[in-house]
């Protein structure tokens, strides 16, 4: 990068040091935390809508449909996260290629699941075999945010579904009273007030899908633990910068991250806690006013 | 070869018992659930453990954390804060490359050889990973439910005449653990759902003996079909699930049995601990 870092060898102390961290790795090093940052920001909304529809369904009045919302927000309850996400990226991909081997090539006459392998026609691989790097990045990134919206989806139900339950009937009522029909007061009463009851259940979740993020390393995304691992590892003198195991220092790093990004957040929620119970006749809504007082 | 031989083969292989080789094709179902309830053992072992061991420790950092003196209080806090606020799966990488890191030879102590290795083993430091997570999570909800015990029982106390050791051992004690409950109850669950990550983070599965979920993993690599294996899992794990609620909900009963049945604190399953 730097013109005086062109020959590593001669380099001592702090120039080493400095002209190490800037070489082509630690940039892509550096990348990668944009890599979960981008996920969180991608898989938050998704998560929030997904959760959104599994609350809706759970309270359907058609039998089916309630039923598949409620065993989707029951399945987080008793089984480790971890085995939905290994079992959702290999399950979606396989889906999504039988699906198109469906479509692109009827007359393919083999099984598709033949002893231990899963083959399917080769015009229905996706993404295609000759197609970029970049674009099987992309794919797996794309697989990785599916899984995480689908898991934390099931969670978010959860907390939707015990915020619009928390909605005092009343208000429900006196909608009704006014003649509105069942979607009018879903519309107008019901979501814009269960915001509030909503809220300490979603900033929790938020606190969770943080520290879920160094699961995209298990999904096979170049993320910052699989580069701290990468590059921390111990160099040797056939490296440009040959260096011992600093792995541990790699995660040192990583921990402080996710210990900011947990601070931040903490002050950021409880500033939007505050804002929400802002003349509300809740605790929080009392201690405000009496302050003021 | 009938289902009862391949039990007997596998049963105990995440131990180190029993036939060396995995299976490596003609997967049966029979071996999948054998070899997968055979890593069950692992993942009860660190969980119940570490929950024993953790509870002890938590009930001691929660009092520091309630503590007048700062000297005891800032500790607690910023050992609470460090492990509740960085991800488990980051927690184990860091601890098994600091305890690589220690000499191979052992460490010589006041003339005596303290020998290292053992640590960073599996069973050693994730155990010691797994504790102090726990000890923090369950702190944090034992200083919370320290903070909400009601104000006219302590008063009460007080007019007995209780005061000092006996007041918190007779009146402060109880009643944390009885409101503390219920979210203990879902620490102990997602205790459990966090052991599956052992084997996935820093620490190696020696000669192949690892936890359920290495198991169910092994499984879907070689055949490409995760619809049995991690069923499997999800299976056990909702056994494992409903045991300890049981369990927990045995000691809830005994902590409130002087309450009239309707005040009683109930436990439901909430899914926010997750690490």
């Amino acid at each position: 990068m730097f013109t005086s870092c062109a020959d590593p060898a001669t380099l001592e102390g702090l120039s080493w040091l400095l002209c190490y961290l800037v070489t082509g790795k630690q940039i892509a090093f550096y990348w990668s935390f944009l890599t979960v940052l981008t996920l969180l920001a991608v898989t938050a909304p998704t998560a929030l809508a997904f959760g959104f529809v599994g609350a809706m369904a759970s309270r359907s009045s058609l039998a089916p449909v309630s039923l598949i919302g409620r065993g989707y927000t029951a399945m987080v309850r008793g089984i480790p996260d971890i085995v939905f996400f290994l079992f959702f990226v290999i399950a979606l991909d396989q889906g999504i290629e039988w699906l198109t081997h469906q479509i692109r090539c009827p007359d393919w006459t083999e099984p598709v699941r033949q002893g231990l392998e899963f083959r399917v026609c080769p015009e229905a691989k996706v993404p295609p075999g000759h197609a970029p790097q970049v674009v099987h990045q992309i794919y797996g990134f794309a697989l990785a945010v599916v899984t995480f919206a689908l898991v934390f989806g099931a969670f978010a139900a959860n907390v939707l579904l015990g915020a619009m339950q928390a909605v005092p009937r009343a208000q429900l009522e006196t909608a009704e009273s006014y003649g509105m029909t069942p979607r009018q007061v879903f519309r107008r009463i019901l979501v814009p007030q269960m915001w509030v009851y909503a809220l300490p259940g979603l900033s929790n979740l938020w606190m969770i899908l943080i520290k879920a993020t160094p699961l995209l390393f298990l999904l096979g995304v170049q993320d910052i633990v699989y580069w701290a691992r990468e590059l921390g590892g111990a160099k040797t003198s056939a490296y440009a910068f040959p260096h011992p195991d600093w792995r541990l220092y790699y995660f040192l790093v990583l921990l402080v991250f996710y210990l900011c990004m947990t601070r931040v957040s903490e002050i950021v929620l409880a500033r939007v806690a505050q804002r929400l119970s802002f003349g509300q006749a809740t605790a929080a809504g009392e201690a405000q006013r009496k302050a003021a007082a | 070869m009938s289902c009862w031989e391949t039990i007997g083969q596998y049963a105990f292989r995440s131990l180190g018992h029993g036939e060396r080789l995995l299976p490596r094709s003609d997967f049966t179902l029979c071996q999948q659930f054998t070899l997968i309830g055979s890593g069950m053992i692992w993942n009860i072992y660190f969980g119940l453990l570490s929950l024993v061991a953790g509870f002890f420790f938590a009930n001691a950092l929660a009092m520091a954390k309630a503590s007048r003196h700062a000297w005891l209080r800032k500790p607690a806090e910023w050992f609470i804060f460090v492990f509740r606020g960085s991800p488990l799966f980051i927690q184990f990488f860091l601890a098994y490359e600091a305890l690589v890191m220690l000499p191979r030879a052992g460490i010589v102590l006041w003339g005596l050889t303290v020998e290292t290795s053992w640590l960073t083993k599996a069973w050693a430091g994730a155990l010691i990973v797994l504790f102090l997570n726990t000890a923090a999570y369950s702190a944090e909800i034992f200083y919370g439910a320290l903070r909400s015990i009601p104000k006219g029982d302590l008063e009460a106390a007080d007019a007995y005449g209780l005061s000092g050791w006996a007041k918190f051992r007779r009146v402060q004690w109880p009643t944390m653990l009885r409101l503390a409950w219920p979210a203990y109850t879902n620490e102990a669950i997602f205790l459990f759902h966090a052991t599956t990550l052992v084997f996935f983070s820093g620490f190696p599965a020696f000669q192949q003996r690892g936890d359920a979920l290495y198991y169910a993993n092994y499984f879907a690599d070689k055949t490409f079909n995760p619809f049995v294996p991690y069923p499997i899992v999800a299976f056990y794990f909702i056994c494992l699930t409903l045991l300890v609620i049981w369990l927990f909900g045995v000691v809830n009963t005994r902590l409130n049995r002087h309450l009239p049945a309707n005040t009683r604190s109930r436990i439901r399953l909430r899914p926010q601990i997750i690490r």
